[in-house]
C-alpha cells in the first residue's frame, strides 16, 4: 500500500528485441528458420570458421528502416557496423556484429492507446541491427550443448526513452510494436517462437515531504511474454517501493546505481541477478569486415512507399470515411492485411457498412476461434466483395448471408455458388411469396382477426404471420417484401 | 642446380601446356627439391605428395586431351598456412589450429586450382602471421635459404623460403605490414602485395583485417604479375573487396617506362643515415641511377607522418609503427576471440571449473607468446577509458599517413625506397626485444595504413652475400604501373641465387 504522503511515480523504459523475418540470416545465407534440428541452419560464416567474412543482408537493413520510418525516427544518410567483443559459447566469433555509435534509426516515437480513449507518445531513443547469438542447451546430462541455428539472425533492438509510468503503458507500447511490426511485414513477432523479447528498465521517482528520491533502476533480463513483462515492471514497483520504505536514504539510484535482475515467472518475482554487465567493457571496434552502410534519399522513399498506410493513420481514416466507430475501426487495424481486404472490397464497388458487419460479425467469431487476425481466417476480397453486394441486392438476407460466410471460409468456395447450393438465396418471385403470404393468412384466421381488431396484440401477430411466411420460404422470402405484402393484404 | 625447378612459372606453365614438358615431371622435381633441403630449411608445415602428383596427371592428362588447364597449367605452387583448403590442414602455424581442417577453400587458392597450379603444401610462418622472421611460427623456426643462420624474415617466411631455394615455383604469402615483401626481400625474391581489395580475404584467417592482403612470391616480376592476375577480383564472400575489373598485368609488362615520375620520399632515407645498413643504402642509390637510365624521371617528395625519427642512443621510432601496432592488435584482439577452445581447435585437456578456466586454459596452453602479447596491447588499446587515447588516435595517424601518399602521387606515378632497413638478422637476434623486431617493417607498414599496393625486387646483394630488397609503391590500383615499373629493373639486374641451391644438385 501507498503512503498517502508519497507520491510514487513509476518510471519504465523499454528495449525490445525483435527478430526479423528475412528468409535467410544476416550477414550469411542460412535459413533465418525457428525450431530446425539443432546446428542444422548453419554454414562456415555462421560457425566463425577462420578466414570467414560477414556479408550484409540488404532486407534485413530495409526491414529494420521501415520500422525506424514508421516510428518517425531519423534514418541517417551514414551507419556503420561496430563489433561488441565478449566470451559465450553461444557467440562463437567472441563478438557480436552491432551498431555501436551510429544506429539505423533514431529519435522516434511510438503513439499508444491510454484506457480513458486519448493517446500517449512514447519516444523511442534508437533502433539499431545487430546479429542473434545461438543457444546454449542444458538438457544433455553432464554437457552443454550449443545450438547456432539462431547464431547470425538479424534482429532490431528498439529503445525506448523512459516515458512510461504505469504497467498498462508498458503493455501498451509493447503490444503497440507488435502491431508495428506485424503491419510492416517485418517479423512475425511470435512470442512464443522468441521473435520478440523485452528488457524494461524500471524505477520509482518518490517525493515524500517536498523531496523527491530515486530508487536504483533495475534491468529486468530476457523477458519473452507479454504476462512476464506486466508481471514484472508491478512486481518491481511494489518492490522498490518496499525497499525504500525501509531505507529512503539508502535505497538510491545514487548510491546502488543500476542492477540486473530476472524474472521468475511462476513465482512471479523479480530476482537478483550477478552484476556481469557493468563490470563489462564490450571493447567496442568499427568493424572492418563490412563497409558502411550508405543511406540516400531514394532509399528511404522506396520503403517509405513500401510502407504505405500506417495503422493509426488508417484507424483514423476509416472513422472519417467509413464513419466507424473508434472501437470497430481500431478492431479492423489491428494487423494490414484485414484492413487491405476491406479496402480492395469497397474499392470494387462493396458497401462498406456491409463489408465491415461481415468481417466483425462471422469473421470477427471466427478469428476469435481460431486466434488469428480476420484476414489469416482465409477470406478473399473477391468473396467479401461478392457477398456485400448480395446482401445489398437483397439477393441474401443477413442470416443466410452468416451461413454463407462460414462455408465460403470452410471450402473457399464463392459466396453466390454457395447460396444457390444451399438454397439460401432470397426468393425474388413475387408470385411465389404471394402465394406463400395467402396461405399464412388463410390458415390463421386468429391472428388476422387480432391484427383487424387493431388491439394492442395487433405487432405481435403481424410478427407471428411474417414467421409463418419466413418459415414456409425457409429463411429465402425477402423480409422486407414480405412485410410490405402483408400489409397490403390486411389493412 | 639444373632442370625445371630453374624454369620460371611463367615458362614451365608454357612449356608443360606445349607438351615440352609435363606437370608431372615438374612436380616430382619439386618434391625431390623438398625432400633435399627442407629438411635445413623447415619452410613447409605440410606438404601434399600424393594430392600434389595426381593433380599433376589430371593436368597433364587434360593437355593431351587438347584442353586448356588454364595460366597456371601444372604448375608447383606452395601457399602459407594461414589460407584455408578443404584438403589438409590449415594451422596458421599455430598449436591451437595445429588439428584443424578447414570445412571451405579460400577464394584466392580456389582461384589457384581454376587456373591449373598444382598445391605443393603449406608453408611455415609466424603464429597467424605475427612477426617478423617466422621464429614465432608455434612449430619450429624457418631459417633463410642464403644462410641457414639467419631468419627468412616473416611473416611469410616459410613461402619466401620455399620460392628462394627452389622448392616451389611460385607461392602465397599475406602482408599485413610488410608480411610478403619483407620476407621476399631477406630471401632474394619478388614479392607483392596488391592494393587492399583487390584480392579476395576469404579464406585467409584474419590478423589485421583492415590491413590483410593476400599477395604472390615468385622468383620473376613476370611469375608475380602472372599470379596477380589469377587470384585477383571481386568475391561475393568479401564485402571489403573491390569490383573494378582485373587488367592483364602481363599486357604491358615489357613495356619501357620513359617517362615515369618516382619519387624519393625523402622521410624514408634521405633524412636518416642510421635508418638503413650501408650496403642497402648503397644499393638504393644505384637502383636510383638505374632508374634515372632507364628513362625514369626522379622527384623528391614528403610522407610527413611516415617519418622515421632516430633518438640520441640510436634508437628508431616512428608515428606509422606505432599507428600499426595499435590498429593491429586491436583487429587481432577481436579476431582471435574465436580461438576460445569450445567450437574448435585446441581445447585443454585438465578439469577445467566453469567456461571461464576453459577459455584461459585452452588459449594460454595453445597460443603462443607474441600472439598473446599482441592480443593484450589490442585488448588494452580498445578498452573503455583508452579507446580514445590509442585506437581512435590511431585511426586519425592513419588517416594523415594515407593523406600523405595521396599528396605525394600528386607529384609522381610510383615511390621507390628500402624494403627493409637491414639485410637478413641472425634467428635469436631480435626475439628478445619485440620492438626492435617490429621495426624491420619500418619501411613496409605505411602502404598497408594507407592500402597501397607494395613491390618488393631484389636489388643486389651485400658485402656479407645476403638479398637487399628494393620496394617500390603506387597509388591504389596502381598494380600494372609497378610490375611495369619492377620487370624493367628486374631486366639490368642479375639474377640472384641462393648458394645451396647452386651447389645442392651437382
Ligand atoms: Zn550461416
Amino acid at each position: 500500500m501507498i503512503d498517502t504522503n508519497d507520491k510514487v511515480q513509476l518510471i519504465v523504459g523499454l528495449e525490445i528485441h525483435v527478430e526479423l523475418a528475412t528468409k535467410t540470416k544476416m550477414f550469411c545465407r542460412c535459413r533465418n528458420n525457428f525450431g530446425d534440428p539443432p546446428n542444422t541452419n548453419v554454414c562456415a560464416v555462421c560457425t566463425s570458421m577462420p578466414g570467414t567474412l560477414p556479408v550484409m543482408n540488404a532486407l534485413a537493413v530495409d526491414y529494420s528502416m521501415k520500422v525506424g520510418l514508421a516510428l518517425d525516427c531519423n534514418v541517417p544518410d551514414y551507419t556503420k557496423w561496430d563489433r561488441k567483443n565478449y566470451y559465450y559459447p553461444d557467440l562463437p566469433k567472441g563478438y557480436q556484429l552491432s551498431q555501436y555509435d551510429l544506429p539505423l534509426c533514431e529519435h522516434g516515437c511510438l503513439e499508444i492507446p491510454l484506457a480513458d480513449g486519448t493517446q500517449k507518445k512514447i519516444r523511442v531513443l534508437r533502433a539499431h541491427l545487430e546479429e542473434d547469438a545461438g543457444k546454449n542447451n542444458h538438457e544433455i546430462p553432464g554437457a552443454t550443448g550449443v545450438d547456432l541455428n539462431r547464431a547470425g539472425v538479424p534482429l532490431l533492438e528498439i529503445v525506448s526513452e523512459p516515458d512510461m509510468n504505469s504497467v498498462e503503458e508498458v503493455a501498451g507500447y509493447a503490444r503497440s510494436m507488435q502491431r508495428l511490426v506485424r503491419w510492416l511485414d517485418v517479423s512475425k513477432a511470435n512470442m512464443q517462437m522468441g521473435h520478440m523479447r523485452f528488457e524494461p528498465n524500471i524505477n520509482l521517482h518518490i517525493t515524500r515531504d517536498g523531496t523527491t528520491y530515486k530508487t536504483p533502476i533495475v534491468e529486468v533480463k530476457n523477458l519473452n511474454s507479454f504476462r512476464s513483462l506486466e508481471g514484472a515492471v508491478a512486481y518491481e514497483f511494489k518492490r522498490q517501493y518496499e525497499e525504500w520504505q525501509k531505507d529512503p536514504e539508502g535505497f538510491s539510484l545514487k548510491k546502488l546505481g543500476k542492477q540486473n535482475r530476472g524474472f521468475d515467472d511462476a513465482k512471479g518475482v523479480t530476482v537478483f541477478q550477478r552484476d556481469k554487465e557493468d563490470a563489462h567493457d564490450y571493447r567496442y571496434l568499427p568493424d572492418p569486415d563490412l563497409p558502411a552502410v550508405i543511406i540516400d534519399d531514394a532509399w528511404r522513399e522506396r520503403l517509405r512507399d513500401e510502407i504505405g498506410e500506417l495503422p493509426l493513420a488508417r484507424r483514423a481514416r476509416y472513422i472519417e470515411e467509413y464513419g466507424l466507430s473508434f472501437k470497430d475501426a481500431d478492431a479492423l487495424t489491428q494487423d494490414a492485411a484485414t484492413g487491405d481486404i476491406l479496402d480492395s472490397a469497397v474499392k470494387a464497388g462493396a458497401d462498406s457498412k456491409r463489408c465491415v458487419n461481415l468481417l466483425l460479425g462471422r469473421g470477427a467469431a471466427i478469428a476469435n476461434e481460431r486466434e488469428c487476425s480476420i484476414a489469416d481466417i482465409g477470406i478473399t476480397t473477391e468473396q467479401l466483395t461478392e457477398l456485400a453486394k448480395m446482401l445489398a441486392d437483397g439477393d441474401v438476407n443477413a442470416t443466410a448471408a452468416n451461413k454463407v460466410f462460414d462455408k465460403m471460409i470452410e471450402t473457399s468456395g464463392a459466396p453466390r455458388e454457395i447460396a444457390e447450393a444451399d438454397g439460401l438465396l432470397a426468393v425474388k418471385d413475387t408470385g411465389q411469396i404471394q402465394q406463400w403470404v395467402d396461405d399464412a393468412i388463410a390458415k390463421n384466421p386468429q391472428a388476422v382477426d387480432i391484427i383487424k381488431e387493431g388491439g394492442k396484440k395487433k405487432e405481435k401477430s403481424f410478427g407471428f404471420l411474417m414467421g409463418q411466411v419466413m418459415q414456409a420460404s425457409r429463411g429465402a422470402a425477402p423480409p422486407a417484401e414480405v412485410q410490405k405484402l402483408l400489409r397490403e393484404k390486411l389493412s | 642446380m639444373s632442370g625445371l625447378i630453374e624454369l620460371s612459372a611463367t615458362q614451365l606453365a608454357a612449356d608443360i601446356r606445349s607438351g615440352e614438358t609435363t606437370s608431372v615431371q615438374a612436380t616430382q622435381e619439386y618434391l625431390n627439391a623438398i625432400t633435399k633441403l627442407d629438411g635445413k630449411l623447415g619452410a613447409y608445415n605440410e606438404i601434399y605428395t600424393d594430392a600434389a602428383l595426381d593433380r599433376a596427371k589430371q593436368i597433364d592428362a587434360k593437355i593431351a586431351a587438347g584442353e586448356n588447364p588454364g595460366p597456371l597449367a601444372g604448375v608447383p605452387i606452395a601457399i602459407k598456412d594461414n589460407l584455408c583448403t578443404t584438403y589438409g590442414h590449415t594451422t596458421c602455424a599455430s598449436r591451437y589450429l595445429e588439428n584443424f581442417q578447414a570445412p571451405y577453400t579460400a577464394t584466392a587458392v580456389k582461384k589457384l586450382h581454376d587456373a591449373g597450379a598444382v598445391i605443393l603444401g603449406k608453408c611455415n610462418m609466424d603464429e597467424f602471421a605475427m612477426g617478423s622472421s617466422t621464429e614465432n611460427s608455434g612449430f619450429a623456426p624457418t631459417r633463410n635459404p642464403w644462410d641457414i643462420g639467419r631468419v627468412p624474415g616473416g611473416s611469410s617466411g616459410g613461402s619466401a623460403a620455399a620460392v628462394a631455394s627452389r622448392m616451389c615455383a611460385a607461392a602465397l604469402g599475406s602482408d599485413t605490414g610488410g608480411s610478403i615483401r619483407q620476407p621476399a626481400s631477406f630471401c632474394g625474391c619478388v614479392g607483392f602485395k596488391p592494393t587492399y581489395g583487390r584480392v579476395s580475404r576469404y579464406g585467409l584467417v584474419a590478423f589485421g583485417s583492415s590491413l590483410d592482403q593476400i599477395g604472390p612470391l615468385g622468383r620473376t616480376v613476370t611469375d608475380a604479375a602472372l599470379l596477380t592476375g589469377v587470384i585477383s577480383g571481386y568475391d561475393p564472400h568479401d564485402a571489403t573487396s573491390l569490383p573494378n575489373d582485373v587488367p592483364d598485368y602481363l599486357a604491358d609488362i615489357e613495356t619501357p617506362i620513359k617517362g615515369l615520375r618516382i619519387g624519393l620520399p625523402k622521410e624514408f632515407f634521405l633524412e636518416n643515415e642510421g635508418a638503413i645498413a650501408p650496403d642497402t643504402r648503397a644499393a638504393i642509390t644505384a637502383a636510383i641511377e638505374t632508374y634515372k637510365s632507364l628513362g625514369a624521371e626522379i622527384v623528391d617528395v614528403s610522407l610527413p607522418h611516415s617519418r622515421i625519427d632516430i633518438d640520441a642512443d640510436g634508437k628508431m621510432s616512428s608515428f606509422a609503427v606505432s599507428c600499426y601496432y595499435i590498429v593491429c592488435t586491436a583487429e587481432c584482439s577481436s579476431n582471435l576471440a574465436r580461438f576460445d577452445g569450445v567450437h574448435y581447435g585446441h581445447r585443454t585437456g585438465e578439469n577445467v571449473d566453469g567456461i571461464l578456466e576453459l577459455y584461459s586454459k585452452s588459449r594460454k596452453e595453445s597460443l603462443g607468446e607474441e600472439v598473446k602479447r599482441r592480443i593484450m596491447l589490442g585488448t588494452y588499446a580498445l578498452s573503455s577509458g583508452y579507446y580514445d587515447a590509442y585506437y581512435n588516435k590511431a585511426l586519425k595517424v592513419r588517416r594523415l599517413i594515407a593523406d600523405d601518399f595521396v599528396e605525394a602521387f600528386k607529384s609522381c606515378d610510383i615511390l621507390l625506397a628500402p624494403t627493409t632497413p637491414t639485410t637478413a638478422f641472425k634467428l635469436g637476434e631480435k626475439t628478445d626485444n619485440p620492438l626492435e623486431m617490429y621495426l624491420s617493417d619500418i619501411y613496409t607498414i605505411s602502404a598497408n595504413l594507407a592500402g597501397l599496393p607494395g613491390i618488393t625486387l631484389p636489388a643486389g646483394l651485400s658485402s656479407d652475400n645476403l638479398p637487399i630488397g628494393l620496394q617500390l609503391i603506387g597509388p591504389v590500383l596502381s598494380e600494372s604501373t609497378l610490375l611495369r615499373a619492377a620487370r624493367m629493373f628486374e631486366k639490368t639486374a642479375p639474377p640472384i641465387i641462393p648458394p645451396m641451391v647452386k651447389n645442392s644438385d651437382t
